[in-house]
């Protein structure tokens, strides 16, 4: 889990404060702690020595990655952390486990409807029942918009690798579900 | 580090690499709008996984190759990826089927990479695995609809098992760089995963109402040791044409 324990010394609390500002660059409703992919920062205080910050990516080719650890350093840099060094950490990997309950809410609110499910229960084994003649993924899924379960998925791939495109039968609104990972 | 090591990382880059292109391929023109996404998606999965695997591959192999240099400036006969995934694309029945057998073999294989002695590996592995097994429920889910789907759908599906089915026996060949990584510790044996494989794909090709062909049927091989069907050429003609003409060129 996050190396981010109430013992850290303060600049380390502040720059998690400062990077909890940042958005993602995909879905800006959640902040890059919100979706639990900064794993470690490391900084003395000192701003003429070095701040790393681990971040780590959500899917291998998520063309994401990159700008968000542009915009992390440029951050740093704005509020006077000269030398920032982000460093991806693929290990171990992220899952929508670490979404905090408040990133979920976010997401909610932001008409995205957060994963269900945990993802480190899941073995990794594809079980056949769920395959037969159905998509496969959990339902039901609650529509973010009127809180209806009658909904179904209309694309295992929605606009981003993290999500699935969702309809709901009952307000009949499209919506993108963050898949469970 | 050993040469075997840095050739079953390319052999691993090299899969992940020439499916994913193609699979982009495909952009801008899928059956629908869904199944276009999710090519692309899939893609962009396994476009993540081959820089992963090349980039490693290239440190190892400690010769100024990093992993641009090794996608785009290497010939033909450098290539080791399985020839199953160099095949054309062909009908969407073909590309599905393509996707499903490798699916599932890809699934098999990185659960042994997890177990990996190399935490590098293990990482990679540990990572591309979820979402390998969200293609693989996928292409299997697929596989079950197209094949059990119109009079049409489930005669192009057969065709495409029964075309692509001589390229699968290269994915459970042992050669020396497979029996090195297991010897280290780092590695899978392909032989292992054969079993498996068939009674999966049986499985889902039964749900499918297609027919599975003889598991002792002749097998292609070679794409692993670098020799390749000539779609592979044509792919990286395509694929490295601008490196190749304008070497370096950044934006």
């Amino acid at each position: 889990m996050l190396v981010r324990s109430d013992a850290v010394t303060t600049p380390v609390r502040q720059v998690w404060d400062w990077l909890a500002e940042v958005p993602d660059p995909e879905i800006p409703a959640v902040s890059v702690v919100d979706l639990g992919i900064v794993r470690e920062v490391s900084w003395s205080g000192d701003p003429s020595q070095e701040c790393l910050v681990a971040v780590t990516p959500t899917y291998s080719g998520c063309p994401a990655t990159e700008v968000i650890a542009r915009t992390i350093a440029e951050t740093l840099k704005e509020r006077g952390i000269p030398q920032v060094r982000v460093e991806t950490r693929l290990a171990p990997a992220w899952t929508t486990d670490w979404l905090t309950p408040e990133a979920r809410e976010k997401l909610r609110r932001y008409g995205i409807a957060p994963p269900v499910g945990q993802a480190a229960a899941a073995e990794h084994v594809v079980d056949l029942s769920r395959i037969r003649r159905q998509g496969g993924l959990p339902t039901p899924i609650v529509c973010p918009h009127c809180g209806s379960t009658h909904t179904e998925c209309v694309s295992a791939f929605g606009s981003t690798p993290c999500k699935a495109l969702y309809r709901c039968h009952a307000c009949k609104e499209p919506f993108d579900y963050f898949k469970c990972h | 580090m050993s040469n075997d090591t840095v050739q079953y990382l390319l052999r691993l880059g090299d899969n992940a690499l020439i499916l994913s292109h193609r699979l982009s391929e495909w952009c801008g023109k899928g059956p629908a709008l869904e199944e276009d996404m999710a090519l692309a998606n899939t893609a962009l999965d396994l476009l993540g996984q081959a820089r992963l695997w090349l980039s490693y591959a290239g440190e190892l192999e400690d010769a100024g190759r990093d992993e641009d240099a090794l996608a785009y400036r290497r010939n033909d006969r450098q290539f080791c990826n399985l020839l199953l995934v160099e095949r054309p694309n062909g009908s969407y029945a073909d590309t599905m089927v393509r996707q499903f057998f490798f699916d599932a073999w890809h699934h098999l294989a990185l659960q042994g990479l997890c177990r990996s002695a190399d935490e590098r590996i293990a990482g990679i592995a540990a990572k591309a695995i979820k979402e390998v097994e969200y293609h693989l429920r996928r292409s299997s889910d697929l596989v079950v609809r197209l094949g059990d789907g119109t009079a049409q759908s489930q005669k192009m599906m057969q065709r495409a098992v029964d075309e692509l089915w001589t390229y699968t026996g290269e994915m459970f060949e042992s050669d020396g760089v497979d029996e090195q990584a297991v010897v280290a510790g780092i590695g899978f044996d392909p032989v292992a995963l054969r079993e498996p494989w068939l009674s999966y794909v049986r499985e889902v090709l039964s749900e499918a109402t297609l027919r599975i062909p003889p598991a002792d049927a002749f097998m292609q091989k070679g794409g692993k040791q670098g020799r390749h069907t000539e779609a592979l050429s044509y792919l990286l003609g395509e694929m490295q044409y601008l490196q190749r003409a304008y070497p370096g060129a950044q934006w």
